[in-house]
């Protein structure tokens, strides 16, 4: 049925492509999209996507308010960013144009669904000619098809009624667009009928509906464009899937539980945009011993996490910038108390509400300084979806070790894309196992161990060491409290060089690309990296003297930071903020850092990137 | 091999800290203090496997005096901490130690959640309707026209009853009492730990320095066996000096009235019998006030259900044997594909 997939003499082989689905959020364009990231993962591409969805569930239909996106950019080298400038673009309706056409390159290729094209559509989109009519869409090779008619012949034999006929038209689309790029069918043939399984006619009409597509691409008039291939890129041996960063990083965390041989792992969330997802993934892991928790709020769920802690679980809590700003005095009772939590922050769009759905790296203050107190707490950062397995671990390892609560800055766009990723062997990943202070002989509560200052973690249930812990000053030598001014000294002084003392137990701060040396050091963080690196890529291509160099550990930094950054000329710090990092980096090693930021809620794209860059080479 | 030995019983001053108690001479939290640590000896608690948990405030400070676990956490959150203890840790006994402002201003929503979700911990609110750590301001349980250092007119806000909150979140343990009337503080105490769930303890505590003898209007010696209903369940409802006053359901009203027994030929039989599962009753009795009526104190409302925990573990247990078995076969599960090498 499907052996024909790359059959097409004429297909045109490509290095990259980028393709992106827009409709409206009822279209279906999400699942569309990672339907055919499964296809094109199996067609052995590397590839990078970027879902980009309105804040409202049902926004009105046919507004461009309502637009729901997703983008692919997939290829035969490596992938590292969602894509500059779209190849196709999927417009199954007049709003979809209209957000999405100004991304398309010129001679892109453009597939509008007519049969939306109607008065009402039109104007709902802010036309008062349709485009499809009027000439302005000369530059871009379009495939003006009725999507709407098409899918209802292809859907007829299955007697659906006439609202879940139209639903499969994003399957249809599906299919021609697999057909257009060679992909292949059984992974989305296999999941439609698993998902369907209890109501076999959908699951028919849906998998009719994704052949008739393909199908209309194999056989019919499609001379001005024809098929293209993407050869498979080059990948180390090994177990390969695609990974979601919350999918990566709820399983760090549960990797992260089993290498500090902690049988419990209790997570306390509270439902916010876009961090949910990390409360689900761990929901459904309960035969590995997750406690899940749905606070009544923010507050309650870090310290829900913070009493978990105190019994001797992993605690975790998840959330977005102004949840965090919630948990703030909850998060200084962790760091007084110095019980390990691990506080995911998926950055969103702020300030305030901010554009929940849109992702920024505007957190890192508030991480890195926003509490009451000198309240010092490590703070690393993720910089892919497949890393966000590693630095899960990463912040289960800091927090239990050194006893305290560690933020992880990961962002929206991170949860929300997909990448290729090797899985590895749970047997190869570090240990880094916990053991719990049993000895009575000499406790107290803030015994510490000399070497990371962490201090004892004492559990309620073990004889001998009840204790009284709590918010306020304790005495370094007995844990009672202490209002005495040189113990506060003492206390504060201790505390902030337990974190410091983190330095000396992270990897020295390495380039990611380029020499450790030079005219200009590109430096960023989080999820910025993919276009950094593509973009210092180019640039080094075109003989410039320019290194990437991307932060995981933003407090305390790798203790060669500074160094490093001194050997270059100049230093250039792009970020999805105003300037933070920048801000940071001059204030801690004073160096003339510069600032490059964008918050337009859309990540970086590279061509910006290499612009800027390029513009601090020449000066 | 091991042996069991059996622990040795411990006496209530195993309870104590080393710990100067810093508050008030005179303060009614020292009789309750005194009252919990007779009872922990009385059930026989285990100091290592019994857990303080406090918020902000003069009641919160109870934790550094009980030599058990403890921890006196921030202002209002003392639920929500003892939740995710006994979300880790459910087979410890976690008691909880709150206030009028604590629980029932800044920590309101999490009191409210703990009750409807019936986690099983032990509620003890100090009702003293003030703010005395920060030095007087009115309550949400102080009266109207309270006057304090932020309402020096008196307070406009319509007070709240601790025992009404409970009952409309959905506990399914209430009970009332008073700091200094020992033995029922201390039989009601050993109620609250014997309930499996949420039990919520609201005790009347006098504040000796910025709110002294609110309560007089029903704890005096002069008035209080007029003004003191203790209830038990299946016992008819009278009180009084002379044990002639009883309580009655106006006929064809959901309304209770005081009866004189013997007046207009009333009998024991015309009086309501405490019923402890009934909730409409807990309701009418928690909302009744001196001088009018007395002071319903005992166990107003007792009717268990499984606790969080309960049902919470139940479904880990049952999920232990579903889905992908461990953490190589989880990140293996969907569609994968491999690289030769």
């Amino acid at each position: 049925m499907t052996t024909a997939t790359t059959a097409p003499t004429s297909r045109t082989p490509k290095d990259a492509v980028v393709i992106r689905f827009a409709g409206d959020s009822g279209d279906g364009m999400q699942i569309t999209g990672s339907e055919f990231t499964l296809e094109t993962a199996l067609a052995g591409n590397d590839l990078s996507t970027f879902p980009d969805f309105p804040a409202e569930i049902r926004a009105p239909a046919g507004t461009t308010f309502g637009v729901s996106a997703f983008q692919i950019h997939f290829g035969s080298k490596e992938v590292m960013t969602a894509g500059d400038e779209l190849d196709a673009l999927v417009a199954m309706n007049p709003a979809a144009l209209k957000v999405n056409l100004k991304d398309l390159r010129h001679g892109g290729i453009l597939v509008c669904d007519v049969a939306t094209f109607n008065a009402r559509n039109l104007t709902k989109a802010g036309y008062s000619v349709s485009p499809i009519d009027d000439g302005s869409l000369t530059d871009y090779r379009v495939l003006k098809l009725d999507v709407t008619k098409l899918n209802a012949e292809a859907v007829k034999p299955f007697g659906l009624g006439a609202k879940d006929a139209v639903r499969c038209r994003n399957m249809w689309t599906l299919g021609l667009m697999l057909w257009m790029f060679g992909r292949e069918r059984h992974a989305t043939i296999e999941w439609l009928q698993r998902k369907f399984a209890k109501k076999p006619a959908i699951a028919d009409a849906n998998v009719a509906a994704v052949n008739a597509g393909h199908a209309f691409g194999e056989t019919a008039e499609l001379s001005s464009i024809g098929g293209f291939s993407v050869a498979p890129a080059k990948a180390d041996p090994g177990t390969y899937r695609t990974v979601t960063g919350t999918e990566a990083l709820a399983w760090g965390i549960v990797a992260g539980a089993k290498a500090a041989q902690l049988e419990r792992v209790v997570m306390a969330s509270y439902p916010i945009t876009p961090s949910s997802p990390v409360l689900h993934t761990l929901a459904g892991l309960k035969q590995f011993g997750v406690v899940t928790f749905q606070a009544e709020d923010e507050i309650a769920a870090m310290c829900a996490a913070i009493g978990a802690a105190y019994g001797g679980a992993l605690a975790v809590t998840s959330s977005s910038g102004p949840g965090i700003a919630l948990k703030t005095e909850a998060i200084g009772l962790a760091a007084m108390t110095e019980l390990p939590v691990v506080v995911i922050n998926n950055q969103r769009g702020g300030p305030s509400t901010g554009l929940p759905t849109k992702t920024e790296q505007s957190d890192l203050y508030q991480a890195v300084y926003g509490r009451n107190g000198d309240t010092p707490l490590p703070v690393i950062s993720t910089s892919t979806p497949s890393d966000c397995f590693e630095v899960g671990m990463e912040a289960v390892r800091i927090a239990t070790k050194y006893m305290t609560p560690v933020m992880l800055l990961t962002d929206g766009y991170l949860a929300n894309a997909s990448e290729p990723w090797q899985i590895p062997d749970v047997a190869t990943l570090p240990k880094f196992p916990v053991r719990f202070h049993t000895d009575p002989t000499g406790f107290q509560p803030y015994l510490r161990d000399p070497k990371t200052l962490g201090r004892v973690w004492a559990v309620p249930g073990t004889p001998g060491l009840e204790h009284r812990i709590g918010g306020i000053e304790k005495d370094y030598d007995t844990g009672h409290i202490s209002y005495e001014p040189e113990n506060h000294q003492r206390m504060t002084d201790t505390r902030a060089a337990k974190i410091d003392g983190i330095a000396n137990d992270i990897p020295l701060q390495a380039v990611a690309l380029g020499e450790d040396r030079g005219k200009l050091a590109v430096v960023g963080w989080g999820s910025t990296y993919g276009p950094i690196h593509q973009a210092v890529r180019q640039l080094q291509a075109e003989g410039a003297s320019v290194s990437h160099i991307h932060i995981r550990y933003l407090k305390p930094f790798p203790r060669n930071l500074g160094d490093l950054l001194r050997r270059f000329d100049r230093i250039v710090v792009p970020e999805m903020n105003n300037g933070q990092l920048v801000t940071v980096l001059r204030a801690e090693f004073l160096v003339p850092a510069e600032k490059f930021s964008k918050v337009t809620g859309k990540p970086f794209k590279i061509v910006e990137l290499v612009e800027a860059i390029r513009a601090r080479l020449e000066k | 091999m091991t042996t069991t030995v059996a622990p040795q019983p411990l006496k209530p001053s195993d309870f104590e800290t080393d710990q100067e108690v810093r508050w008030c001479p005179g303060c009614g939290d020292y009789a309750i203090l005194k009252a919990v640590q007779k009872t922990l000896a009385d059930v026989g608690a285990r100091k290592e496997s019994t857990v303080f948990v406090s918020g902000i405030g003069c009641s919160s400070r109870f934790p550094y005096y009980v030599s058990t676990y403890g921890f006196h956490t921030i202002h209002g959150r003392a639920p929500a901490v003892a939740t995710g203890l006994k979300l880790a840790r459910p087979e410890l006994d976690v008691w909880l130690v709150t206030g009028d402002g604590d629980g029932l201003s800044i920590g309101g929503n999490h009191l409210l959640h703990v009750l409807r979700r019936n986690v099983d911990i032990k509620i003890l609110l100090f009702n003293n309707e003030i703010y005395g750590l920060t030095k007087g301001q009115f309550s949400p349980t102080s009266r109207v026209g309270t006057k304090s250092p932020s309402t020096p007119l008196g307070s406009v806000d319509a007070p709240l009853s601790p025992t009404l909150f409970a009952l409309g979140a959905g506990a399914r343990f209430v009970a009332r009492t008073i700091d200094t009337t020992q033995a029922h503080l201390v039989a009601i105490l050993k109620r609250a730990h014997a309930h499996r769930g949420a039990s919520f303890l609201e005790i009347f505590q006098n504040c000796v320095v910025y709110n002294d003898g609110v309560f007089d209007d029903f704890t005096d010696r002069s008035v209080a066996p007029d003004r003191q209903l203790l209830v038990e369940h299946g016992k008819p409802m009278i009180f009084g000096k002379d044990k002639n006053q009883g309580i009655r359901l106006k006929p064809n009203l959901l309304e209770l009235e005081v009866v004189t027994l013997d007046d207009d030929g009333v009998t024991e039989a015309d009086l309501l019998v405490h019923d402890e599962k009934n909730r409409t009753l807990a309701g009418l009795l928690g909302s009744l006030q001196p001088p009018t009526f007395p002071q319903v104190l005992g166990v107003l409302y007792c009717d268990p259900t499984p606790t969080y925990e309960d049902v919470v573990f139940g479904q880990i247990r049952a999920a232990a044997g579903t889905g992908p078995k461990d953490l190589n076969a989880l990140m293996r599960t969907g569609r994968t594909w491999t690289v030769a090498g």
